[in-house]
C-alpha cells in the first residue's frame, strides 16, 4: 500500500458528483472526516446520558431518600415510586454511568473522533487504510450503544453490579435484579463494542505505519498521532482479554460452566458451581481495565501536546522525551493491573510486585507534566478556549495523578481501597482530564470539522465554570474517602458514624449540578455554531500540521491534486530562522537552513 | 423542599451567568475583535488574570478544605500496624502537597506571565537533556524511597507468621450481613463448606470435624486488646469486603476461597471512645443528629437515637441492592472481659443439639426438606 494508493485528485469533482448520495455521504460514509463527526455526535449523546445519570445519583447522595419529581419523571413508578429513588436503580445508574463514560464517551468518542479526523489529515493520507472497516467500526459502535441504552428499559432493570461487573454478583440473577436480562444486554453490547474498537484500532495502526506522506518520518509525526498510534496498540493488546472474560462470564451465566464461580449458597440453595474463582475474573478484567485508563488518557494528552505547542507559539518541550514517555506509559500500563486487587485475596507477594511497577508510572507521567509546564515558559500564549482546557488538563492530571501515589502503594491502599478517595482520584486523573482533552480537541478542531468557529466567550464561560466545579466536586471527595466512606452506598444514613460527612455530600452535589448545567452552554455553542458559527479561515490557529493545508470544505481524498510533502518536524514555532512565528511542515527548508536541535 | 429551592437557585444562577455572557458579547460589538475563538490581546490579558485567579482559588479551596474537612478524616489508628500505615500516609501527603504546590504555581503563573501579546515572539526552546534528566531522576529517587518503605510495611502487615500466638476468628459474609466464628479453645476453625449449611448451622460448619466442636458462632464480635487476631474470611454468595477502617484493615471475602488478614487492636472500645478527637467527633455528630431529629419530629416521625462510637465491620465491595446496610459491631475488650464474654457463649455444636432436640419431628422434616432440595439441585444440573 502506498501513500498514493487511491489518488483521485484530478477527476475529483466528477467523481464526487455521481457517486455520493445522502446515504453514502451522511450515513454509511467511508470518509474518515464524516466518520469522525458521527463518532463525535454519538459520543455527545451518550455523554449527555452518562452525565445526567451521575447528577441523578448525586442528588440521591446529597438528599438521601428524599422525593424528587424529576426522579419519578425520568425513572418511572417502578424505580422511583413517589419520586424516591430505589436502591436497585441507584446501583444501575452508577453502573451505567461508569460504563457509558469510560467506554462509550472517553474511549470510543474520544479516540473515534480525533483518531479518525486527524490520523489521515496529519500524516498526509487520502483516507484510512480501510475506509470500509472504518465504517463498520462506527456502525458496530452505534449498535452497541443502542443495545446499552435499550438495556435501561428491561423489566428486571439494567445491569447494576458496578461497571467492573465482578462475578458472582454479575453472574447470578438471584443476587441482584440487574444481573438478569440487563446484564445479558450489557455483555452483548460490550462484546460488539470491543469488536468495533478492535477494527478501529487496527485501522489506525495500519494507517500510521503505511500511509504517511513523503518526508513524514516517525520522528516528524505530531504528538497527537503518536498518542493515537500507541493508544491503538494498547487497545489491540488488552481489549481481547476483556472480550474473553465477557465470553467466559456468558458461559458461566448461561451454560453452567464454573470459570468464575465456586461454592455458592444463595436464595436457600447450593448452586452446582465448583472450582472457579472470581479473582480470575478480576485479573482478566483489570488486564484491560488498567490499560483502559491510558486508552482514555493518552489521546487526551496527545491533543493537549498539540494544542499547548500551537498556542504557546513554541515547540513542545522535549519532543523525543514525550514520545518515550508515551511508549513507557503504554508498556507499564499493561503490567500494573494488580494494583486494583491489593485486597482481593491474591498472594501478597503479587501486591509487592504491582506496587513497584505502578509507582514506576509516576516517572514518565512526571516527565510529561514538567514538559508541558516548560512549554508554557517564555511562550506567547494564545489563551483561547482550547488552550484553557489544555492547561486545565495539566492541572487536573497533576492533582489527580499525585493521589495515585497513595492508591498505588499497597500498604496505603488497604484503607482507602473502594472508598470515595478512589472515586475522587480517578475522576480527576482520567475522567476530568480526558474530558478536558476532548473539549480542547473540539474547540481546536471544530473549524477543521465544520468549517466554522465556535463562539469564544461561550467557550470561556464553559471552561471557567467547569474548572471550578470539577475541583468543587472532586476535591472534597478525597476527604470523605479518607474518613472511610465506602463508594457505591445508596445512602449513608445507616451509619451514624458518617453523619458528619453529609454536608460535604451536599456541597459536592451542588457543584455537580452547576457544572452539569453549564455543559448546556457548550451544547448550545456546539450545535448552533455548526450552522451559524463564523466561517473559519484556512488556518485559524496558525498551526504547523498538515490538516490545515487541506481545503476547509471537505472533499474525498482530503487534498485536491498532490498530497503535500513534509520537510520538517511539526513544532517549528517561533523558529529564529523565520520571520513568521510558525513554519508549516510542508514548507521546504531554506537553502542553508539547519535543523534545530530537538 | 429545601432541595427544590436549591435547584431553583441553581437554575437562576445559570440564567444569570448566561445573561452575563451576552453582555460580554455585546461589549465587543464594533470592536475589532471577532466572535470566533481566536484570542485577541484583550482576551489573553483577561484570561491570563483569570488563570492567576484560578491559582488563588485552588490554594484557598485546598486550605479551606484542610481546615473544614481535615478533622473528618480517620485519625488515631486502633491497631498496632496502623501507626506504620498512617506514618507512610503522612510522609506521602507531605510530598504530594509539596509537588502540588510547586507545579500548580508554575503552571498557572506561566499561563499568566506569558499571556500572548501581538508582536511578541516566543523563545525557541525545544529541548534540554539536563532539565529532563533532573525531573526523571528526582521522582525516581523519591519513589524508590516510598516503594521501599511501602513494601517493608506491606510485608509486615500481610505475611502472617503461622507460629505467632494469635486468636483465629472467621468472618463470614453473606447478603447482607456478617457472622463471626471464634475458633474456641483449640484455636483451630473446623472445616466448613456451603454444602453443609442447614438450619442453625448457617456457616456450613462440618460438625464431623473434631476441630469444629468448640467453634462459637456470633453476630456481634468481641476481641481482646493487645493480642493479634488472625481473621479468616469466607463468603457464601458474592464478593464482599471486610472493611474495618479504624483498624486500617481490609480484605475481600471471596466465595470458594479463604482470605486472611491479621491485626492487633491496641485500644479497647471504651478507651477509644475517650480519645479527645473521638469525643469531639461524636459530639459533633450528635449535634447534627439532634438538629435533624427536631425536623423529623416536626414531621411526625421518630427522632434519631443519640450516637455512641463503636468499631464497625463494613462491607466495602458492592454485593447487592442492600450493600449499603451490611455491618457488624466489633467490641474490643480488655483480655479479662474478653474471657468472660467467651465463657457466656454457647458452642455451635450445643446450639445445634438444642435446635434439634425440642421436637424430633422438626428435625426429621428439616432433613426431608434438605433431601428434597438436593434432588431439585440434581434435577437442575441434569436439565442443564
Amino acid at each position: 500500500m502506498s501513500a498514493e494508493g487511491h489518488d483521485h485528485g484530478h477527476d475529483h469533482e466528477h467523481e464526487h458528483h455521481h457517486k455520493e448520495t445522502f446515504i453514502t455521504k451522511y450515513i454509511f460514509s467511508i470518509d474518515h472526516k464524516m466518520i469522525a463527526k458521527q463518532y463525535l455526535i454519538s459520543g455527545i449523546v451518550m455523554g449527555i446520558i452518562g452525565v445526567s445519570m451521575s447528577l441523578l445519583f448525586r442528588m440521591q447522595l446529597a438528599w438521601p431518600e428524599e422525593s424528587f419529581k424529576i426522579f419519578n419523571v425520568l425513572l418511572g413508578d417502578k424505580w422511583a415510586p413517589n419520586g424516591v429513588m430505589t436502591n436497585d436503580i441507584y446501583l444501575s445508574l452508577v453502573t451505567i454511568h461508569g460504563t457509558i463514560m469510560v467506554f462509550f464517551v472517553l474511549t470510543a468518542a474520544l479516540s473515534g473522533t480525533f483518531s479518525n479526523l486527524l490520523i489521515p489529515l496529519q500524516i498526509g493520507a487520502r483516507d484510512m487504510a480501510s475506509g470500509f472497516m472504518n465504517m463498520v467500526s462506527y456502525w458496530l459502535f452505534f449498535l452497541s450503544s443502542i443495545i446499552m441504552v435499550s438495556s435501561l428499559f428491561v423489566e428486571s432493570g439494567p445491569a447494576n453490579s458496578g461497571w467492573t461487573i465482578y462475578p458472582p454478583l454479575s453472574a447470578l440473577p438471584q443476587a441482584i435484579g440487574g444481573s438478569g436480562m440487563g446484564m445479558t444486554l450489557w455483555l452483548i453490547s460490550m462484546a460488539i463494542f470491543i469488536a468495533s474498537s478492535l477494527m478501529g484500532s487496527l485501522n489506525y495502526i495500519v494507517t500510521v505505519i503505511n500511509l504517511r506522506t513523503k518526508g513524514m518520518s516517525m520522528t516528524r509525526l505530531p504528538l497527537t498521532i503518536w498518542a493515537f498510534f500507541v493508544t491503538a496498540i494498547i487497545g489491540v493488546v488488552s481489549f481481547p482479554v476483556l472480550l474473553s472474560a465477557a465470553l467466559l462470564l456468558i458461559f458461566d451465566r448461561s451454560f453452567g460452566t464454573s470459570f468464575f464461580l465456586s461454592d455458592i449458597y444463595i436464595a436457600g440453595e447450593v448452586l452446582h458451581y465448583q472450582g472457579g474463582s472470581p479473582v480470575l475474573f478480576e485479573h482478566l478484567f483489570w488486564f484491560l481495565g488498567h490499560p483502559e485508563v491510558y486508552i482514555v488518557l493518552l489521546p487526551a494528552l496527545g491533543i493537549t501536546s498539540e494544542v499547548i505547542a500551537t498556542n504557546s507559539r513554541k515547540p513542545i518541550f522535549g519532543y523525543r522525551a514525550m514520545i518515550m514517555s508515551i511508549i513507557a506509559i503504554a508498556f507499564l500500563s499493561t503490567i500494573v493491573w494488580g494494583h486494583h486487587m491489593f485486597v482481593s485475596g491474591m498472594n501478597p507477594f503479587l501486591g509487592s510486585v504491582f506496587t513497584f511497577t505502578t509507582l514506576l508510572i509516576a516517572i514518565p507521567s512526571a516527565v510529561k507534566a514538567f514538559n508541558y509546564i516548560t512549554t508554557l515558559w517564555k511562550g506567547n500564549l494564545q489563551l483561547n478556549p482550547a488552550m484553557l482546557f489544555s492547561i486545565g488538563l495539566v492541572s487536573t492530571f497533576i492533582t489527580g495523578g499525585l493521589t495515585g501515589i497513595i492508591l498505588g502503594d499497597s500498604t496505603l491502599d488497604i484503607n482507602v481501597h473502594d472508598t470515595y478517595f478512589v472515586v475522587a482520584h480517578f475522576h480527576l486523573v482520567m475522567g476530568i482530564s480526558a474530558l478536558y482533552g476532548m473539549f480542547a480537541g473540539i474547540y481546536h478542531w471544530f473549524p477543521r470539522m465544520f468549517g466554522r468557529m465556535l463562539n469564544k466567550n461561550l467557550g470561556y464561560v464553559h471552561f471557567w465554570v467547569t474548572a471550578i466545579c470539577a475541583y468543587g466536586v472532586f476535591f472534597p471527595m478525597h476527604f470523605i474517602g479518607l474518613a472511610g466512606l465506602p463508594r457505591r452506598y445508596y445512602t449513608n444514613t445507616n451509619f451514624p458514624l458518617f453523619d458528619d460527612l453529609q454536608n460535604v455530600n451536599v456541597l459536592i452535589t451542588t457543584f455537580a449540578l452547576i457544572g452539569g448545567a453549564f455543559q448546556l452552554v457548550f451544547l448550545y455553542n456546539f450545535f448552533s455554531s455548526i450552522f451559524y458559527g463564523k466561517k473559519s479561515v484556512q488556518n485559524p490557529w496558525k498551526s504547523n500540521t498538515l490538516e490545515w493545508t487541506a481545503p476547509m470544505e471537505h472533499i474525498h481524498g482530503n487534498w485536491p491534486g498532490e498530497i503535500p510533502e513534509v520537510h520538517r518536524w511539526p513544532y517549528d514555532y517561533s523558529n529564529p530562522n523565520h520571520d513568521e512565528d510558525f513554519v508549516p511542515q510542508n514548507v521546504p527548508m531554506k537553502p542553508g537552513e539547519e535543523v534545530l536541535h530537538h | 423542599m429545601t432541595s427544590l429551592l436549591v435547584i431553583i437557585v441553581l437554575v437562576l444562577l445559570a440564567v444569570a451567568l448566561w445573561q452575563l455572557t451576552k453582555i460580554f458579547d455585546l461589549t465587543q460589538v464594533g470592536s475589532e475583535s471577532d466572535s470566533s475563538q481566536v484570542a485577541s490581546d484583550n482576551d489573553n490579558n483577561v484570561q491570563g488574570y483569570l488563570m492567576f485567579g484560578f491559582l488563588a482559588f485552588i490554594y484557598i479551596f485546598s486550605i479551606y478544605g484542610l481546615f473544614t474537612w481535615g478533622p473528618l478524616v480517620l485519625h488515631t489508628p486502633a491497631s498496632a500496624h496502623g501507626g506504620q500505615v498512617d506514618n507512610l500516609m503522612n510522609i506521602t501527603w507531605v510530598l504530594i502537597f509539596i509537588v502540588q504546590a510547586i507545579t500548580q504555581v508554575l503552571l498557572h503563573y506561566f499561563a499568566f506571565k506569558y499571556r500572548g501579546k501581538k508582536d511578541q515572539k516566543a523563545l525557541y526552546f525545544a529541548d534540554n537533556n539536563k532539565l529532563e534528566a533532573i525531573w526523571s531522576v528526582i521522582p525516581a529517587v523519591v519513589l524508590a524511597g516510598l516503594i521501599l518503605y511501602g513494601l517493608y510495611a506491606w510485608t509486615n502487615i500481610m505475611f502472617i507468621d503461622e507460629d505467632e500466638d494469635t486468636i483465629v476468628i472467621e468472618l463470614y459474609a453473606q447478603q447482607f450481613n456478617w457472622t463471626a466464628r471464634v475458633s474456641g479453645e483449640d484455636n483451630v476453625l473446623g472445616k466448613a463448606n456451603v454444602r453443609y449449611i442447614e438450619g442453625v448451622n448457617i456457616l456450613g460448619v462440618d460438625l464431623a470435624d473434631p476441630y469444629a466442636q468448640d467453634d462459637i458462632v456470633v453476630k456481634e464480635l468481641h476481641i481482646p486488646k493487645g493480642k493479634k487476631i488472625h481473621f479468616k474470611m469466607r463468603s457464601q454468595d458474592v464478593l464482599h469486603s471486610a472493611y474495618m477502617p479504624y483498624f486500617r484493615a481490609q480484605m475481600n471475602c471471596v466465595p470458594g476461597m479463604v482470605t486472611e488478614f491479621a491485626f492487633e487492636p491496641i485500644y479497647t472500645t471504651s478507651e477509644y471512645r475517650e480519645l479527645p478527637y473521638m469525643i469531639e467527633k461524636v459530639a459533633n455528630i450528635n449535634a447534627i443528629r439532634s438538629k435533624k431529629s427536631i425536623e423529623l419530629v416536626a414531621n411526625g416521625k421518630a427522632a434519631l437515637d443519640p450516637y455512641a462510637f463503636d468499631f464497625l465491620l463494613l462491607c466495602n465491595k458492592i454485593c447487592g441492592a442492600s450493600h449499603y446496610n451490611m455491618q457488624m459491631k466489633i467490641i474490643v475488650d480488655t483480655p479479662e472481659d474478653y474471657k468472660a464474654w467467651l465463657k457466656q457463649q454457647t458452642v455451635l455444636a450445643d446450639q445445634m443439639k438444642a435446635a434439634a432436640s425440642p421436637s424430633s419431628e422438626d428435625g426429621a422434616s428439616a432433613a426431608d426438606s434438605l433431601k428434597a432440595k438436593d434432588t431439585m439441585a440434581v434435577v437442575k444440573i441434569a436439565m442443564k
